[in-house]
């Protein structure tokens, strides 16, 4: 069992906790994700770490409710615990192998798009212990979505918030952003990594390919085991097939094919709507609306 | 008394009945039927039967207590050389191992030493006898990466000799490919997965599931850091193969692995778990081995109609003969002489069929298995909603690729050697799948054995 430590609510839907997990806290570094199983018949979610403490053998994740799954596992409080956490997963971010001579002397910029935001926390943190200033776009929907702002805050060089209907800081999506820094602050980018949803991801890739600026993005799409032993988490890249929780989730976002990416998050939308639909009407869920397929 | 040539028949769930639950498809013997059946047996001088058996059960002297009635001193005698007698009376492929060279099978059918071996093991389970722990431990500690058939053989054997053993395992319960792959209808994971492993921890083994070797601490790690005197590796092979035709990445198609592993380890066939599964209206699964099997029947029990699609002919299908024949009993539609060119997929992104062309035999390859040639102007089209690639494993190389000083082969197997299973690193061992790429699990067990007489060798020498 994973002991919680602290659960916090950042914004509607969206969720932080710190949970016992030493072998994962000792080993993790930015850009590696982990997979939680809430209990017995629960399924196994992956969410990427967003914040470790060695000392404490604790790492922290971020979530927001898009399901029956997440929904429940709001519900945890601390003291309560996840039955499985599993990691740490994936490759960890290029940038910690580089040497950091060569590191510093180029210039980052980090994309975050609302929940996405906790996944690139740590890279810019662990930028920031290394000496290296980047600037980092934060997109959100509107004001009281935004999370972690005081955090990225103490560890970006320079910060810009966005809100797509204006309702705090700059108005408009992080696209607009990185044309407006590039094109008419005249700032100059070696490396973009942006992470956040899928279509975030495309869009931010469409424009920086136009703009020459190399872009990694991390994937999330669907996975069961995340040690390569299902394929479920297949991506096309260039022309490979690659296993995002192995190979990934990080990759070269110019050669990722986005739209057979999207589709492949969707396999299991009627399913997931079901389970939902079952867990918010409870007992009263019988079907016969003829919409749900409840009564099938 | 029946006829001497055959095996007493055993009993099984009705085909029409099982192909819609996930209950155990064979009943296995009573007392009685398998006192009958033991009687077949002539107890050879030179038992042909035991050198079938790759970890060599002395198969005459336990049939003879089945015979007396002695049911317990049976069991003592498997469990001298084997851990998982429950398992492998049930998924051994007996036919080509030890009933395969007993010499009732020259004349009639050999004896049916799968099935008693199964009726020992379920009536030691039912009468709670499991293996004693031992005394004391010699203070040395051994971990076990992967808690597979190879993994929990290993650690049995080195905990029988007083070994403090650890084994790691990446997923959240412990079994490999016994909880994982093989299904619930061949191999009950409560009944009789389960209490297996618990046997194994009763001999002292501790299992720390959620560790991934590689990412949550490395071997290295484990033999510096945390004090462990030697490691076996038993990852097994589980990285799928896909076929690399068009269509593949499309909504609907699945490795085995994945369908399985949703089915078997998440229990998505129940609607009480979380984890979904596609139930498809008609399935193709591509392949002709036991996994094939296993998810073809996974996938009707569903609720599909499910095609087997399989190049070479039935002859050369590499699943059991048993499965194949409880497939087709089952309903499972066999499209032999079949290769499949293209996954045709939809304007959403959903398989709507495959695109497939006929084989013939042509002359046997270097494997002796005569090589499926293509017949030209003969491609077809099935509509299908799911494909499930069922085309084999290699091992994960995550074990390997993060370990000084292991070699693979190009396969990206682990170069171990045979007999007693020592890599080309010192202290660290392997066997099973991780060696040999997919094999059996009898197999897999017998390599973990000699790993455990390796690694014994290997530290009481040091």
């Amino acid at each position: 069992m994973y002991k919680i430590r602290k659960a916090e609510k950042l914004a509607e839907n969206i969720f932080l906790m710190d949970v016992e997990a030493p072998r994962i806290a000792k080993s993790c570094e930015p850009g590696q994700f982990l997979i939680v199983k809430m209990d017995e018949k629960g399924e196994r979610i992956p969410l990427t770490i967003c914040d470790y403490h060695r000392e404490d053998g604790t790492v922290t994740i971020v979530f927001q409710i898009v399901g029956a799954s997440t929904k429940k596992m709001a519900e945890l409080q601390a003291g309560d615990s996840f039955r499985d956490v599993i990691g740490p997963l994936g490759q960890a971010s290029e940038f910690i192998h580089e040497p950091a001579a060569e590191l510093k002397e180029k210039k980052y910029l980090f994309v975050a798009g609302g929940v996405g935001t906790a996944p690139v926390y740590p890279q810019v943190k662990w930028m920031k212990e290394n000496g290296i200033d980047v600037d980092v776009i934060v997109g959100a929907k509107n004001k009281d979505l935004l999370i972690l702002e005081d955090e990225m805050r103490a560890v970006a060089g320079n910060l810009y918030v966005t809100t797509d209907d204006g309702s705090y800081e700059r108005k408009g999506m992080v696209t607009e952003v990185i044309k407006d820094l590039v094109q008419n602050e005249g700032k100059h980018y070696d490396q973009v990594v942006a992470i956040g949803p899928m279509i975030m991801m495309k869009f931010v890739c469409l424009l920086t390919r136009e703009l020459g600026l190399p872009t990694i993005v991390s994937l999330n799409p669907i996975m069961v085991d995340g040690t390569g032993m299902c394929g479920a988490c297949r991506v096309t890249v260039g022309d490979q097939v690659k296993f995002a929780c192995v190979d990934g989730p990080e990759f070269d976002g110019h050669l990722v094919n986005f739209d057979e990416a999207m589709k492949r998050q969707t396999i299991y939308k009627t399913q997931e709507g079901r389970a939902m639909l079952k867990l918010q009407e409870g007992d009263t869920h019988h079907g016969g609306c003829g919409h749900c397929g409840g009564d099938e | 008394m029946g006829d001497v040539l055959k095996k007493v028949p055993v009993r099984e769930q009705d085909a029409k009945v099982r192909a819609t639950n996930f209950e155990e498809v064979c009943y296995g013997y009573n007392q009685e039927e398998a006192m009958e059946e033991a009687v077949r047996c002539i107890n050879c001088k030179n038992a042909k039967c035991i050198t079938g058996c790759p970890v060599a059960i002395n198969i005459p002297g336990f049939i003879h207590e089945v015979k007396e009635g002695n049911i317990e001193e049976a069991y003592k005698v498997i469990s001298k050389s084997s851990a998982l007698p429950a398992v492998c009376g049930r998924v051994c492929p007996q036919e080509s191992q030890c009933e395969g060279v007993c010499i009732r099978g020259i004349k009639g059918e050999p004896v049916s030493i799968g099935k008693l071996e199964r009726f020992v093991a379920d009536w030691a389970r039912e009468h709670g006898i499991s293996p004693e722990k031992p005394a004391e431990t010699n203070g040395k500690k051994v971990a076990v990466i992967g808690s597979g058939p190879a993994g929990l053989t290993c650690a049995g054997d080195l905990a029988k000799m007083g070994y403090e053993v650890t084994i790691f395992e990446a997923l959240h319960e412990p079994g490999g490919v016994l909880v994982y792959g093989i299904p619930e209808f061949r191999l009950p994971k409560k009944g009789v997965v389960a209490p297996e492993i618990e046997n194994v921890k009763k001999l002292g083994v501790k299992i720390e599931t959620n560790v991934v070797i590689g990412k949550s601490v490395t071997i290295d790690e484990l033999l510096n850091e945390e004090g462990f005197d030697a490691v076996f590796i038993g990852s097994g092979a589980g990285l799928p193969k896909f076929m690399g035709i068009p269509g593949e990445n499309a909504n609907g198609v699945f490795s085995a692995n994945e369908y399985l592993t949703r089915s078997n380890l998440m229990k998505a066939f129940d609607e009480n778990y979380d984890t979904p599964i596609m139930i498809g209206k008609k399935v193709a699964v591509v392949g002709g081995g036991n996994v094939a099997m296993d998810a073809a029947r996974t996938a009707l029990r569903l609720g599909a109609e499910v095609h087997i699609v399989y190049r070479r002919s039935e002859a050369e299908l590499p699943a059991r003969v048993e499965e194949v024949h409880h497939a087709k009993q089952e309903g499972i539609i066999f499209d032999l002489l079949t290769n499949p060119l293209e996954i045709l997929v939809d304007d959403n992104g959903w398989v709507r069929g495959m695109s497939c062309i006929k084989m013939e035999l042509g002359e046997p390859d270097e494997s002796g298995r005569r090589r499926p040639v293509e017949i030209k102007g003969s491609e077809f089209e099935i509509e299908l909603d799911t494909v499930i690639m069922s085309l084999g494993t290699s091992p994960n190389p995550l074990i390997s690729s993060t370990t000084k000083g292991l070699e693979t082969n190009r396969r990206k197997c682990i170069v171990a050697q045979e007999e007693n299973g020592a890599t080309t690193k010192e202290g660290v061992y392997a066997g099973g799948d991780a060696v040999t790429g997919a094999a059996t699990v009898i197999l897999a067990m017998g390599a973990g054995k000699s790993a455990a007489q390796g690694i014994d060798e290997f530290l009481n020498g040091k």
